[in-house]
């Protein structure tokens, strides 16, 4: 797996195939979530633009109407700074400045977010108990591959973060 | 959380609420737990959008995850629909209700 670094003014990393094509595929759904997909009742737009007053789905639903455009946007757009910056399908590197570095936290947390609603994540989910009830069940379901996903995306985001962190200590 | 050395941002532009008058400080947003957000992540967004130095963001972080919700800011209804709103870009479960 592959971890961000720091190199001067850019947090980097190499990224083998099989995470360029896993990387441009959650990206992908992200924005394909939030365009042709686009569905209130879908939990995970439920979860991604959370009611503001919970008690009040009228006030709620008045700012949403201010708020959800720009939100959307930026949504779309810092999945769009991930499928802009990856490598070609064979691999290699990506060098992110701190903007872009920034675009692709929130990115990764959304497609991790959008990840933990459909997986059923909760406060008392053990990762590493979840992935290996999967493996006993069926090691080829589509929720071992997706726990493992979801288990990659949150140790890349942690090493970015970190990667980012660092740099601003530096300073 | 990993054992990250805390960088020591200067709490610029801290949201204090000097400058408010006392009617329009009845708002707050409120962040609730949520399994799926990364600790150090969460405080890393305390701290940029607040400007709340690492220990302040940090606590507010640990009060979001062991008491289920922490008041992150307070104002005015409208700035705490903004503050709710950019916690929303970030990905954290934020709300805003009267104090």
């Amino acid at each position: 797996m592959s971890t961000f670094r720091r190199q001067g003014e850019h947090c980097v990393a190499t990224f083998a195939a099989d995470e360029v094509r896993v990387l441009r595929k959650v990206a992908s759904e992200v924005v394909g979530l939030l365009t042709d997909g686009f569905d209130h009742s879908d939990p995970v737009v439920g979860r991604l633009f959370p009611d503001t007053y919970p008690d009040s789905p009228g006030d709620s639903a008045d700012l949403r109407r201010y708020t959800e455009g720009d939100l959307k946007t930026g949504k779309i757009d810092q999945a769009g700074a991930v499928l802009a910056a990856l490598p070609p399908v064979t691999g290699g590197e990506v060098r992110l400045d701190a903007e872009a570095a920034e675009a692709w936290l929130r990115a990764l947390n959304d497609a991790r977010l959008a990840m933990g609603v459909r997986l059923e994540i909760s406060a008392d989910t053990d990762l590493g108990d979840e992935l290996d009830d999967a493996v006993l069940h069926d090691p080829t379901s589509t929720r071992v591959f997706q726990l493992s996903i979801y288990a990659y995306l949150g140790y890349l985001q942690e090493s970015l973060l970190r990667a980012l962190v660092e740099g601003r200590l530096a300073h | 959380m990993g054992g990250m050395a805390a960088p020591q941002v200067a709490p610029v532009d801290a949201p204090d609420t000097e400058e408010v008058p006392v009617a329009d400080r009845a708002w707050v947003t409120i962040v609730w737990d949520d399994p799926v957000n990364l600790m150090t992540y969460v405080t890393w967004v305390f701290q940029k959008l607040f400007g709340y130095s690492h220990e302040k963001a940090e606590k507010l972080m640990l009060d979001v995850h062991h008491k289920g919700k922490a008041v992150v800011s307070s104002g005015a209804r409208e700035r705490m629909e903004h503050d709710a709103s950019q916690l929303h870009a970030y990905g954290l479960w934020a709300t805003v209700d009267q104090a």
